[in-house]
């Protein structure tokens, strides 16, 4: 039943390395053909043979996106049995971002969670015994595209979503009340009172997709947690870092986990750490909001800061969160330098015991929280990680990106063609159609759906007769 | 008494009003025998609120019942006292015709309509009792103690039951007009585990109109040229003299009164327990919720040619007598106004309409229907294609043909019905444009386009009805596909019609359709340029008119449309236990085993069932093989 071409970024999106974008549906081909230029001129992609693979450059209108192969596969030996091409880039995310836009731009739209899967179930690929686990894809894909569509944008784009939303609505149901109701509410010449409205809102909305072009509307940095037992000197790290001129700090509002994300920039590398209320407060992560939730955050992080008190021995607790960092992208830092050293780093590794051999290759940092010093040294430490790839973005973020972003360009067409409409003198029923396609896509953004949002506006606002 | 045997029939349709009118007429028609029972013969097609039919979206749903072959475009074209379409400055789309009815005439006309109807009986009893027998409808029982056997029911019992009428502090226990009340229905509907709301709706005061002066008050005429609902009726045959309306505003003086007495409104008290609509708002529920409005338009409207009662239309309340008495005299014009009739709010007894099928049949109980305001909705109109649609499918159960369901992409009727059956209603529901997503499509001058093959096949409209409406179809696709290939250049006579007619002048050669498609020209307007002109009835021209000018807006909802009814077409069978399909959330399985939707498109309109829900549905139905 599904005729519509999708595509998706397939791999795992990091700075480096191959990355494929997969094109799946009947106008596969006609798309590729649209912005692939191959080496060879004379050939054309919809002509050659199935399984086959092309040397040229991914075009935007004469411009050059970038050198890539391109592996095209006809129907029915793929793995969702449709026309299905793959573009490898060699290019880094912030290229295969513009690639896969310029493919939806051609015609494809974003997959679905397991939507690949899906499809590849739908059309007998997959043998029907594997329903079960096909079902289990798609339900684990969409339960994190969910909460990414959510989480991850930033909460004062959220905001100004909202506001662009709501007055979007006010308008509608001003219109859709006065069609219903013409003997009581008066609309003539209406228009032009909405006209320079709805170019504010295009104005907002055209201000929203230059941001996301830049990543500005996602909350994108390495998802940091900084574990330690009490009094370690956890906040007087975050303290040192916000308050140093190396970091620039922003409060982030508005996450679902009613926490606080401190987005801290070191150099080139921007850390998200989350930091509740909780640990601020007591600084007591173990103690106040239990092993379980400091497990999550970790489970969750993308880096783990451990913060251990140099001037004391490791205790249980340590040894608690050194399980938790097992294995795991992470620093330790050895605090409270400016005190006599008890645990220096060959005591540390030597009290870790059976322990140690999980954590051996985690740089150690020796700093003072309260001096300040050493931190130029974790800095530095964290962009190399991340220069070396150990560390990475979460690449859901920017799949999260290019649909809000296709959300985004799709209001902002809805509102174009709405403005189109006064311009030509059409009548007032014929705006709210588009303005109406407009406030569906942005709560495609936010994550929120019309149900009967425009009936509840109406009877609200508006004095309806009889 | 005992239970003694009455009669034998196929249908059983409870209540005459608007819905059961249809019903029983429907049924009847499709050459089933058919009793309406009523409590009283005399409130037959009874208007108990506006003297009129049709306005926004309503006119659509009565225009699209008589493409079907209903009765209510028929009847209040014969019983109109004055006609207006609406929005004539806005797109076709959301143009609707109103008609004020002559109360009892309308009422005598459909009368004497179902009277003459073969195959079917009137009878004026109480019905008291469903006789249920393993999940299906057997009959009904009367309060009096007869039994009828039927094969199928439809309960279209308005707001009649356990109707309960308030003003003040006083109730009387009865339905509207101070009609008997059906008091005996809602015990056994509950016995049978069908779950009853309660939900409330208001009627204004009638007034005596030698005590209005109309010289303080603006004149409301009909409009010059009448168009009949009926797309059977002949223009030319309707044409007459009409009443006109009157319009007045409340003002400060009205809204202090109301404030000054709202404590004793049974709204604000909590003596009203139903829930009331949103969109019919009393006058005290405006005062209080829009109290930056300094007035509010009120507009006065006749009862019919044989009275002299006023419908004050924008003042339904349930205040005590004195205060009504007292804000009514406040308006300009009304100043020693005489009241007839107090206005009122009712409360009544109705369904969820969630647990009835699209075919408006219950999902608990086989050859049981409902329809109308039993349903949760309001007004006449809602009403009617509700008992039109139940009527036709009861009698297509009993022939064993499959259900006639028309979708949300086809009619405001599909809309209406998949609304009720599909959304959480907490109030009566009333139809409205901006509900139809597909409304350029669903146009009211469209109606008999859309739908006039599915009466025919239904069976309830003739075969030369049908054949006219095919031939109209093809003339204006043929024509609309000529007018793309008539060019036209710049020559003086071209240039000069469009001069005249205050159009741009062409710089390069065009097709007709192009000019068409500008907002200052139309089809006539450009006849002398087109060789082939063909002097075609109006009614056709206006769809040429209507296909050409805003082609680019059909052409894309269209698309939309084609998205839409692929979804609706992968069915869903009754008998999937939802709660066996391990992949779904407990919420969906929930709802989904509540709603048994009958597509994967409804499934997707359910509150709480989201895309991966029905992701895990289509891997469902393709591992079934479904």
């Amino acid at each position: 039943m599904n005729t519509e071409t999708i595509a998706a970024i397939s791999t795992a999106m990091n700075n480096s390395g191959i990355g494929i974008i997969r094109i799946s549906g009947e106008e596969a081909f006609d798309i590729i053909g649209k912005i692939f230029r191959p080496a060879n001129p004379d050939k054309k992609l919809s002509e050659v043979k199935s399984h086959t693979v092309h040397y040229g450059t991914i075009m935007d209108g004469e411009t050059i996106v970038d050198e890539v192969l391109v592996l095209t596969m006809r129907a029915p030996h793929t793995y969702t049995r449709e026309d299905t091409v793959e573009i490898d880039s060699h290019g880094g995310m912030f290229v295969m971002q513009r690639i896969m836009e310029l493919v939806l731009k051609a015609g494809a739209r974003p997959a679905e969670p397991g939507e690949f899967t899906k499809r590849a179930f739908v059309n007998g690929r997959i043998d029907l015994s594997q329903a079960e686990a096909v079902i289990d894809i798609i339900n684990a894909e969409n339960d994190y595209a969910l909460k990414s569509a959510v989480t991850q944008l930033k909460g004062s784009v959220s905001e100004k979503i909202r506001q662009q939303r709501s007055a979007l609505l006010e308008q509608i149901a001003y219109i859709e009340a006065a069609l219903d109701d013409p003997e009581h509410i008066e609309m003539e010449g209406y228009g032009q009172v909405l006209l320079p409205k709805l170019q504010e809102i295009e104005d907002c909305v055209e201000e929203l997709i230059r941001s996301a072009d830049d990543g500005r509307i996602i909350k994108e940095g390495i998802r940091t947690v900084i574990l330690g037992k009490p009094n370690v000197g956890k906040s007087s790290l975050l303290n040192a870092l916000v308050g140093s001129e190396r970091a620039i700090v922003t409060q982030i509002p508005g996450t679902t986990r009613d926490a606080l994300e401190e987005s801290i920039r070191l150099k080139d590398v921007t850390l998200n750490i989350i930091d509740t209320a909780g640990i601020r407060s007591t600084e007591d992560i173990i103690e106040k909001i239990g092993v379980d939730k400091a497990r999550e955050y970790a489970a969750e992080a993308d880096l783990i800061v451990w913060v251990v008190d140099s001037s004391s021995n490791l205790d249980e607790n340590d040894l608690e969160v050194a399980q938790l960092i097992a294995g795991r992208k992470a620093v330790i830092l050895l605090n409270k330098q400016d005190l006599p050293e008890v645990t220096g780093k060959e005591k540390l590794f030597e009290q870790l015991g059976s322990r140690q051999t999980a954590l051996e290759k985690i740089p150690v940092i020796g700093i003072s929280a309260l001096k300040e010093s050493g931190l130029d040294m974790f800095s530095e430490t964290v962009c190399q990680m991340f220069y070396n790839k150990d560390i990475n973005f979460n690449d859901q973020v920017y799949i999260t990106n290019i649909r809000q972003k296709k959300a985004l360009t799709e209001a902002k067409e809805s509102l174009s063609r709405a403005v189109v409409s006064i311009e030509d003198g059409m009548p007032e029923d014929f705006f709210t159609i588009d303005m109406m396609d407009a406030y569906s896509a942005l709560g495609r953004v936010i994550g929120e759906s019309v149900e009967d949002d425009l009936a509840d506006e109406i009877f609200a606002k508006f004095c309806m007769g009889k | 008494m005992g239970n003694y045997v009455e009669e034998t029939y196929d249908i059983v349709v409870i209540g005459a009003g608007h819905a059961g009118c249809e019903a029983a007429l429907a049924a009847a028609r499709l050459g089933m025998e058919t009793i309406m029972f009523t409590v009283s013969v005399d409130s037959i097609a009874l208007m108990p609120c506006n003297p009129n039919i049709g306005g926004s979206s309503k006119g659509h749903l009565v225009r699209e019942l008589d493409a079907l072959g209903g009765e209510m475009g028929k009847n209040i074209d014969k019983t109109f006292i004055q006609s207006r379409m609406l929005n004539t400055s806005k797109g076709p789309a959301v143009h609707s015709l109103r008609a004020q009815a002559d109360k009892q005439d309308y009422s005598r006309e459909m009368r004497k309509t179902l009277e003459n109807t073969e195959h079917l009986t009137i009878r004026q009893a109480e019905v008291a009792d469903l006789i249920v027998e393993e999940h299906t409808i057997k009959g009904v029982k009367t309060y009096s103690g007869a039994v009828y056997h039927a094969k199928a029911v439809i309960i279209a019992t308005g707001t009649y039951l356990k109707a309960r009428c308030i003003y003040g502090d006083v109730y009387n226990y009865t339905g509207p007009n101070g009609l008997q009340a059906a008091n005996h229905l809602s015990s056994s509907l509950i016995a049978n585990g069908i779950e009853l709301r309660r939900f409330k709706t208001g009627t204004p005061a009638r007034v005596d109109r030698r005590s209005l002066d109309f010289s303080k008050m603006t004149e409301q005429p009909g409009d010059e040229r009448i168009v009949p609902f009926s797309f059977s009726t002949d223009p030319d045959s309707i044409q007459k003299e009409q009443v006109s309306c009157y319009l007045t505003y409340t003002n400060e003086e009205t809204h202090r009164i109301i404030r000054e007495n709202i404590s004793r409104s049974p709204l604000f008290s909590g003596a009203i327990e139903g829930t009331g609509p949103r969109y019919c708002p009393s006058i005290e529920d405006k005062v209080v919720k829009f109290p930056d409005k300094d007035r509010h338009q009120i507009f006065i409207e006749p009862e019919g040619l044989y009275t002299n009662e006023m419908y004050l239309s924008g003042m339904s309340s349930s205040l005590p007598e004195d205060v009504q008495f007292a804000m009514y005299k406040t308006l300009a014009g009304l100043e020693n106004v005489k009241i007839v009739r107090n206005a009122y709010a009712i409360e009544y007894d109705c369904v969820n309409a969630n647990d009835v099928k699209a075919s408006l049949e219950f999902k608990k109980i086989a050859g049981l229907y409902s329809a109308g305001q039993f349903n949760g909705s309001s007004g006449y109109e809602e009403a009617a294609v509700q008992g039109f649609m139940a009527g036709v499918n009861a009698a297509r159960k009993i022939k064993g043909l499959n259900p006639v369901i028309l979708d949300r992409s086809q009619a405001y009727i599909g809309v209406l019905i998949d609304d009720l059956v599909t959304k959480e209603n907490m109030e009566p529901y009333r139809m409205m444009t901006s509900r139809a997503e597909y409304r350029l499509l669903l146009r009211q001058d469209n109606a008999d386009l859309r739908l006039t093959a599915i009466g025919h096949e239904i069976g309830l409209v003739s075969d030369e009805r049908y054949e006219y409406v095919m031939k109209k179809q093809q003339t204006i696709r043929d024509e609309v596909a000529r007018l793309k290939t008539v060019r036209v250049g710049g020559e003086a006579r071209v240039q000069e019609l469009l001069e005249r007619n205050g159009s741009a002048v062409l710089t390069n050669g065009v097709n007709l359709d192009e000019l068409i498609r500008r907002p200052e020209l139309d089809y006539k307007k450009v006849a002398e340029l087109d060789p082939e002109y063909k002097d075609l009835p109006d009614d056709i021209i206006e769809q040429i008119n209507i296909e050409i000018k805003y082609e680019g807006y059909i052409e894309r909802q269209q698309k939309q449309v084609d998205n839409f009814r692929r979804v609706e077409s992968r069915k869903l069978p009754d008998n999937i236990d939802y709660k066996e399909i391990s992949g779904l959330r407990l919420e969906a399985q929930q709802k989904l085993n509540l709603f048994k939707p009958m597509s994967i498109g409804q499934a997707s309109r359910i509150s709480g069932v989201t895309p991966a829900d029905i992701s895990v549905l289509l891997i469902y139905l393709t591992q079934n093989k479904l």
